[in-house]
C-alpha cells in the first residue's frame, strides 16, 4: 500500500487555515428570482486535470466549463505590465458548453417514471483533443464525447451546390434518360460505375473534375455525441458510478447491487456485489455510494445505509459479496435514540487522491477513515451539531433523508461538506490541525463566518489522531436566523490540485479559492 | 461552377459528396474512394486527393473508419508500391484519434501497407513514423505504435532495430495501462520478428515487466502472450522463462488471471514438452481444477479433454480423473454444465476399460444432475461415448434423463432435447427408440408452446429420414394423421405442418395415398386459418406428386377454395392455383 505519506508525512506544524475568497458564480439568481426545478444542480465533479469542470442538473443537461487562467497564453507580458495589476492567481473558468444529457422516460413495463436528473457525472481519460464523461440518471449511464471541431466551409464543387441536394436529384434533373433516377445516394448510380467501367476512366484522370476546396476558419465548434448508452441493467435507482484505475472498466451501483462494465462493451455488465436479501422483507441494508481506489484496479468501496463502509477485493472472487475489509464504528453506549440508524446512513464515500484514507459523509458528521485501520475512524468532524436538538422536525419534512456529499482536497490535508443554508464546511485533517470553516456560498461567503473563539485546548484524545471538532459552533448562525431546510448544499467539489472548492446553491454554482 | 459532361455527373456528384452534410452520403464516398481514384488519376490522388483525405480527420468516426478502411487498399490507386509511402500521413493521424475501432483499422491498414512497401521506403518513411507514435503525446499513438513494430522491426538496420527494441521496452512501462495493455497484445507478435539472442535478452525481460504489472488487466493479456512466446522459444528457453511464469500466474491473487491462465494452459503444454508438462503443468492444472473461484473452475472444466489429449492416458487417470469427479458434483452448476459439455470427449482419450469403470459412474450422475443444462450436456456428446463403449451401458440411466427433459417445464429446455432426438434416434437404434421414444416424439406435437410445436413437426421428418419410409408408415404417420381430429385448431395447424415436411420424405406413393386424402379433408375444416394452411400444404405437395393427382384431387380442392368467404383462404389458393399452372407448362 503506498500512498502514506500524504498525511502521515505532513509537515510536523498543521498547515496555516485558508482563507477563503470569492471567485466566480454561474448562474446566480437576481432577488426573488424563483428557481425552475430543472436548473437545480445535481452533480458536479472536476476531471482529473482540474481544467474542466461539469455539472449536472434535474433537467438531465450536463454543463461543463473550462479552465482559463492556466491557458490563456495570448496575453503578452508587456501587455499585462501595461496593465498594472497583479494577474490572478487562483483557477477560473469559464462556460464551455452543455448538452441535454437524459431525457424523462417512462418504463412501460413498470409504470414506473424515469427522472431525468442527472445522478452521478465521472470524467474519462482524456484523449486528444475530446473530453468523455460518464453521466447517469436513476437507469441508464452514458458515455459522451465532446469535442471541439473546427467550423470548415466547403466551395468549389464540382456541381452547383443548389443543384446538388442530393445525388439522385443530381442524376435525375440532368438525364431525363437515366432508368432510375431518384434513389438517393448510391444505389441509382451503381449501375453507371459499371457502365463507366474500369478502362473508362483514361490513365491520366479526368482533368475537369475537382476535389471540394475546404476552408477551414478559426472558428470551432463543440459537439456532445453519446457514443454509448449502458441501460437495462439496475433494478433499483442508480447512486453511484465510478472509474476504474485501469482506463477500461467502470462500476455503478444501486441500492442493492453492483454492476462492472467494460467502457467500450455496452451490451453486458458483471454483477459483482449484490446485497439483495432472497426476501425483501428481510431488507435491512441498502448500498448508498461507491467507488474505485484511485490506483488499486482491484479495490473498491462501497458505503450502506447502517453506516459502514466495505473495501472489496475483485481479485478474491467474481462475486464480491463477502468484503476483505469493513469500516464501522462501534455504537456509543446508551445513545440509541429513534435517530440513530436514519443518521447513521452513509450519503457519501470518497477516497483520497492517493487511496489511503477514505471520507465518508453521514447525517450529522464527516468522517476520515484510514484504510489499514478498521476499528474506528482517525478523524471524525461535526457538521451541525446544533441540528441534533432539531432532528425531529428533520424528520418530518424529510430533510433527514438529504444526500450531501463530501470531497477532499488534492493535498489530503483538508475536507469539506455542506449543509442547511447554502453554507459548507472546511476542515483540515493534518494532524494537529483545528482548521474549521464556514462559509455560505454567496458572494461574501463569511457573511455567516462564525467568530470562533481562540482554540479550545484540544482533547487528549487527539494522540489517537482523533480529533473532534465543528461542535463549538452555536446552535444558530451568526444573524440570528432560523435555519432554512430548503436551501441545502448537498453538492460539493474540490479541485484535483489547487485549494478551490465548486459547490451548488439550487441553481447556482459557486467557486470559492484559497 | 465547373461544367461537367454529363457521363461524369455520377463520379461529380461522388466526388461533391466526400463534403456532404448528411454523413450517410460522404460514407457512401468514402466507400467508393476508388473510384474517385481512378478519375482523378493516380498522380492526382497522390497529391490532391490522399492529402486531402488527411485533412478531414475530425470527421464522424464511422467516416473515418470507413476511410482507414479503404486506405489499407489503396496502394494500386497511388501508382502501386513505389508511391506507397503517401498513404501513410493520413493513416497517421488516424491512429491518433480517440476511438478504438478506427485506431485498430488504422493500425491494421498500416501493416497491410507495410507489409508491400519496399525496403528502403520503410526505413525512410514507416520506422520514423513508427518513432513518432511511440512518442505520441497522446496515449492513443502510442498504444497505435505498439501494432506496428512486427512491420517495422524486419528491415531495420542494426542500429535502429537496437532503437526500436529500447522504444517497445519504454512502452511496456508506460504510465497509461492502455498502452501497456497495448503492448502486452502485440508482444508476441513482435517477439516473431526479433532475433533470437534478442529474444532471449531484450523481450524476455519485457514480457517479466509485464508479467508483474499492476493492473491486472495487464497481466491478463500478458497471459495471453505466454503461450505464443513460448512456441517461439527453444524448449528448454521456455523450460527456464516461461514455465515459472505460467506457474506463478496459475497462483496469481488475481481470479482473472488464473481463470485466463486455465483457458491457455494446455497450448502451453506442447512447447515445454512432455516431462516439464507432467511434472509443473499437471499440478498447476489441478490446482485451478480446485481453485476456490468458481469461474476459473469453469474455464479449467471446459478445458479438460483438450488436456487429457495432450497427457498420456496414465498421467490422466492418475492426476486428471479424481479432479473431474469432484468437479461433477461441484456446488456450481455452471462449473458441472462445463464438465459435462467437454467430458463425454474423454471417453476415446482413455479407452474402453478406464471409460467404464472411472467415467461411467460420472456420465451417470451428471445425467441426474439436477440442473437441465448438465444433462443436456450429457446427452448432446452421446456419440462419442458410443464409439467407445457403446451405448448399451448408459441407456439405462439415459431413458429417465431424457423423459425428464422432454417434460422440463421450461419450454427452452423441451426445445433443446427435440433438437438432440434425431442424434439419440441415430445412436440408440430403431428398437429402443420404438419402445421409448415414440411417445414423446407425438406427444410434443401437442406442446402448449408453439415454438415446441413447430420442432416436433421438424423432429418427425427428421426421424422420418433416419429410419426411412416404411418405418415412418409403421410408427409415425399414423400416429401423426390421427391427431388431425384434435378439437383445437391450433394442433391441427401443427399436423398440417408436419405432413408438408413429411411428404418429400416419404414419396409419391405415400403421399397421395395417405397424406393427400387427410389434407384434401381439412380443406372442409370450419376454420379459415385450417383451410389456407390447407392451400399452402397444397402448393408444397404439388411438385412431389403426379400430375393426374393435381389435376384429380388438388385442384378441384383449390378451386373450391377460391370460393371460400374468407379473403386469405382465398388468397393462398389463388396463389397455390397460379403455382400449379406453373408446374403444368414446364
Amino acid at each position: 500500500m503506498h500512498g502514506g505519506d500524504e498525511v502521515v508525512a505532513a509537515p510536523s506544524r498543521p498547515p496555516e487555515p485558508l482563507d477563503w475568497k470569492f471567485s466566480q458564480v454561474f448562474g446566480e439568481r437576481t432577488a426573488g428570482e424563483e428557481v425552475q426545478e430543472v436548473d437545480i444542480i445535481s452533480a458536479i465533479e472536476f476531471d482529473k486535470t482540474g481544467d474542466h469542470l461539469a455539472t449536472g442538473d434535474r433537467g438531465g443537461r450536463v454543463v461543463l466549463f473550462e479552465r482559463t487562467d492556466a491557458k490563456d497564453h495570448g496575453v503578452s507580458r508587456r501587455d499585462l505590465e501595461i496593465m498594472d495589476y497583479p494577474i490572478s492567481r487562483h483557477p477560473e473558468f469559464r462556460y464551455k458548453t452543455e448538452f441535454q444529457s437524459h431525457e424523462p422516460e417512462f418504463d412501460y413495463l413498470k409504470s414506473l417514471e424515469i427522472e431525468e436528473k442527472i445522478n452521478k457525472i465521472r470524467w474519462c481519460q482524456t484523449a486528444n483533443s475530446a473530453l468523455f464523461l460518464l453521466s447517469t440518471n436513476d437507469k441508464t449511464i452514458k458515455f459522451w464525447k465532446v469535442q471541439e471541431k473546427k467550423v470548415k466551409k466547403i466551395s468549389d464543387m464540382n456541381l452547383d451546390p443548389s443543384k446538388a441536394v442530393g445525388s439522385g436529384s443530381v442524376a435525375s434533373s440532368s438525364s431525363s434518360s437515366s432508368p432510375k433516377p431518384c434513389l438517393v445516394n448510391g444505389s441509382s448510380f451503381d449501375g453507371s460505375y459499371n457502365n463507366l467501367s474500369n478502362n473508362f476512366f483514361p490513365p491520366g484522370g479526368l482533368p475537369s473534375l475537382r476535389l471540394p476546396a475546404v476552408v477551414t476558419s478559426q472558428e470551432t465548434n463543440l459537439v456532445a455525441r453519446c457514443r454509448r448508452v449502458y441501460g437495462h441493467a439496475h433494478d433499483y435507482h442508480i447512486n453511484s458510478i465510478s472509474n476504474n484505475s485501469d482506463g477500461e472498466t467502470f462500476i455503478s451501483a444501486d441500492d442493492l447491487r453492483i454492476n462492472l462494465w467494460n467502457l467500450e462493451i455496452s451490451s453486458q455488465s458483471f454483477n459483482i456485489v449484490d446485497v439483495k436479501p432472497a426476501d425483501m422483507e428481510d431488507l435491512t441494508e441498502v448500498i448508498t455510494s461507491a467507488e474505485f481506489h484511485p490506483t488499486h484496479c482491484n479495490m473498491l468501496a462501497y458505503s450502506s445505509s447502517k453506516g459502514s463502509i466495505r473495501l472489496i477485493d475483485l481479485r478474491q472472487s467474481a462475486l464480491c459479496d463477502s468484503h476483505t475489509k469493513l469500516f464501522e464504528e462501534p455504537e456509543a453506549p446508551g445513545s440509541r435514540s429513534f435517530f440513530t440508524e436514519i443518521i447513521a446512513s452513509i450519503s457519501d464515500v470518497k477516497f483520497s487522491k492517493e487511496g489511503r484514507y477514505i471520507l465518508s459523509r453521514d447525517y450529522m458528521t464527516l468522517k476520515l477513515w484510514d484504510i489499514n485501520m478498521d476499528s474506528g475512524p482517525v478523524a471524525t468532524f461535526q457538521v451541525h451539531e446544533y441540528l441534533r436538538p432539531k432532528l425531529c422536525d428533520l424528520y418530518e419534512n424529510d430533510s433527514i433523508f438529504d444526500k450531501f456529499e463530501c470531497c477532499l482536497s488534492g493535498d489530503g490535508f483538508r475536507v469539506a461538506t455542506g449543509s442547511y443554508s447554502n453554507i459548507f464546511r472546511v476542515f483540515g485533517c493534518a494532524p494537529g490541525s483545528t482548521e474549521s470553516t464556514t462559509l455560505e456560498a454567496s458572494k461574501n461567503p463569511m457573511r455567516r463566518q462564525v467568530q470562533t473563539p481562540t482554540r479550545p485546548s484540544r482533547p487528549l484524545s487527539s494522540i489517537t489522531r482523533v480529533v473532534r471538532r465543528g461542535s463549538d459552533t452555536p446552535g444558530v448562525d451568526a444573524n440570528g436566523n432560523a435555519f432554512d431546510f430548503t436551501t441545502k448544499l448537498l453538492h460539493l467539489a474540490w479541485h484535483p490540485t489547487e485549494n478551490l472548492i465548486a459547490c451548488a446553491a439550487a441553481n447556482s454554482l459557486y467557486m470559492y479559492y484559497a | 461552377m465547373a461544367m461537367i459532361d454529363e457521363p461524369l455527373y455520377p463520379i461529380a456528384v461522388l466526388i461533391d459528396e466526400l463534403k456532404n452534410e448528411d454523413i450517410q452520403l460522404r460514407l457512401n464516398s468514402i466507400r467508393r474512394l476508388s473510384t474517385i481514384a481512378r478519375a482523378l488519376g493516380e498522380e492526382r490522388t497522390r497529391k490532391e486527393l490522399i492529402p486531402f483525405l488527411g485533412e478531414n480527420n475530425d470527421d464522424d468516426d464511422e467516416v473515418l473508419l470507413a476511410m482507414a478502411e479503404e486506405l489499407g487498399v489503396f496502394i494500386p490507386y497511388v501508382g502501386g508500391v513505389e508511391h506507397a509511402n503517401v498513404l501513410l500521413p493520413p493513416l497517421e493521424t488516424l491512429c491518433t484519434v480517440e476511438e478504438t475501432c478506427v485506431r485498430d483499422k488504422a493500425v491494421e491498414s498500416l501493416c497491410r501497407i507495410g507489409a508491400q512497401m519496399r525496403e528502403q521506403d520503410l526505413v525512410e518513411y514507416f520506422i520514423p513514423l513508427v518513432k513518432r507514435l511511440a512518442a505520441g503525446e497522446w496515449f492513443t499513438a502510442r498504444v497505435s505504435s505498439c501494432g506496428l513494430f512486427q512491420i517495422a522491426y524486419p528491415s531495420a538496420p542494426e542500429a535502429l532495430k537496437t532503437e526500436l527494441r529500447a522504444i517497445y521496452s519504454q512502452l511496456c512501462q508506460d504510465d497509461m495501462p492502455m498502452v501497456r495493455r497495448s503492448a502486452a497484445t502485440n508482444l508476441g507478435k513482435f517477439a516473431a520478428t526479433v532475433e533470437a539472442p534478442h529474444l532471449k535478452v531484450d523481450i524476455m525481460s519485457m514480457f517479466d515487466d509485464l508479467t508483474q504489472d499492476d493492473q491486472d488487466s495487464v497481466r491478463l493479456l500478458a497471459v495471453e502472450g505466454c503461450a505464443a512466446l513460448g512456441k517461439l522459444l527453444e524448449p528448454q528457453d521456455c523450460v527456464a522463462h516461461i514455465l515459472p511464469v505460467i506457474v506463478n500466474f496459475s497462483q496469481d491473487k488475481s481470479w482473472r488471471v488464473r481463470y485466463m491462465v486455465a483457458n491457455q494452459l494446455y497450448e502451453l503444454c506442447e512447447a515445454v514438452g512432455p516431462e516439464p508438462t507432467r511434472s509443473d503443468l499437471v499440478p498447476a492444472y489441478v490446482r485451478l481444477l480446485r481453485d476456490n473461484e468458481a469461474e476459473v473452475r469453469i474455464a479449467a472444466a471446459g478445458k479438460v479433454t483438450k488436456f487429457c489429449r495432450i497427457l498420456n492416458p496414465e498421467l490422466a487417470i492418475q492426476h486428471i480423473l479424481p479432479c473431474v469427479k469432484e468437479l461433477s458434483t461441484d456446488s456450481s452448476q455452471h462449473v458441472r454444465s462445463a464438465l459435462a459439455s467437454v467430458i463425454m470427449g474423454m471417453a476415446p482419450v482413455l479407452g474402453k476399460d478406464p471409460t467404464i469403470e472411472q467415467l461411467l459412474p460420472i456420465f451417470l450422475s451428471l445425467l441426474k444432475d439436477e440442473f437441465p443444462d448438465v444433462r443436456l450436456n450429457i446427452i448432446s456428446k452421446l456419440d462419442q461415448v458410443n464409439q467407445v463403449i457403446g451405448i448399451d451401458l448408459l441407456s439405462q440411466s439415459l431413458l429417465p434423463a431424457i423423459v425428464e427433459l422432454a417434460e422440463d417445464r421450461h419450454w427452452r429446455v423441451r426445445l433443446a432435447i427435440i433438437e438432440y432426438i434425431p442424434l439419440l434416434a441415430s445412436q440408440l437404434g430403431v428398437a429402443f427408440f420404438d419402445d421409448k421414444l415414440g411417445a414423446l416424439c407425438m406427444q410434443w406435437l401437442k406442446d402448449k408452446v408453439y415454438s415446441i410445436r413447430d420442432a416436433a413437426a421438424n423432429n418427425v421428418k427428421r426421424l422420418a429420414e433416419e429410419f426411412g419410409p416404411d418405418w415412418a408408415m409403421q410408427h409415425i404417420v399414423p400416429q401423426v394423421l390421427d391427431m388431425i381430429n384434435n378439437p383445437h385448431y391450433l394442433y391441427r395447424m401443427t399436423i398440417l405442418h408436419a405432413i408438408s415436411l413429411l411428404a418429400p420424405v416419404m414419396g409419391s406413393d405415400i403421399t397421395c395415398s395417405k397424406l393427400l386424402p387427410v389434407v384434401i379433408n381439412a380443406s372442409k375444416d370450419r376454420v379459415p386459418n385450417i383451410k389456407f394452411n390447407v392451400a399452402k400444404v397444397l402448393q408444397s405437395v404439388i411438385p412431389i406428386v403426379d400430375q393426374s393427382v393435381v389435376e384429380k384431387t388438388i385442384r378441384p380442392c383449390l378451386v373450391e377454395l377460391t370460393e371460400d368467404p374468407d379473403v386469405d383462404v382465398r388468397f393462398f389458393a389463388t396463389q397455390a392455383l397460379e403455382s400449379s399452372n406453373q408446374v403444368m407448362m414446364c
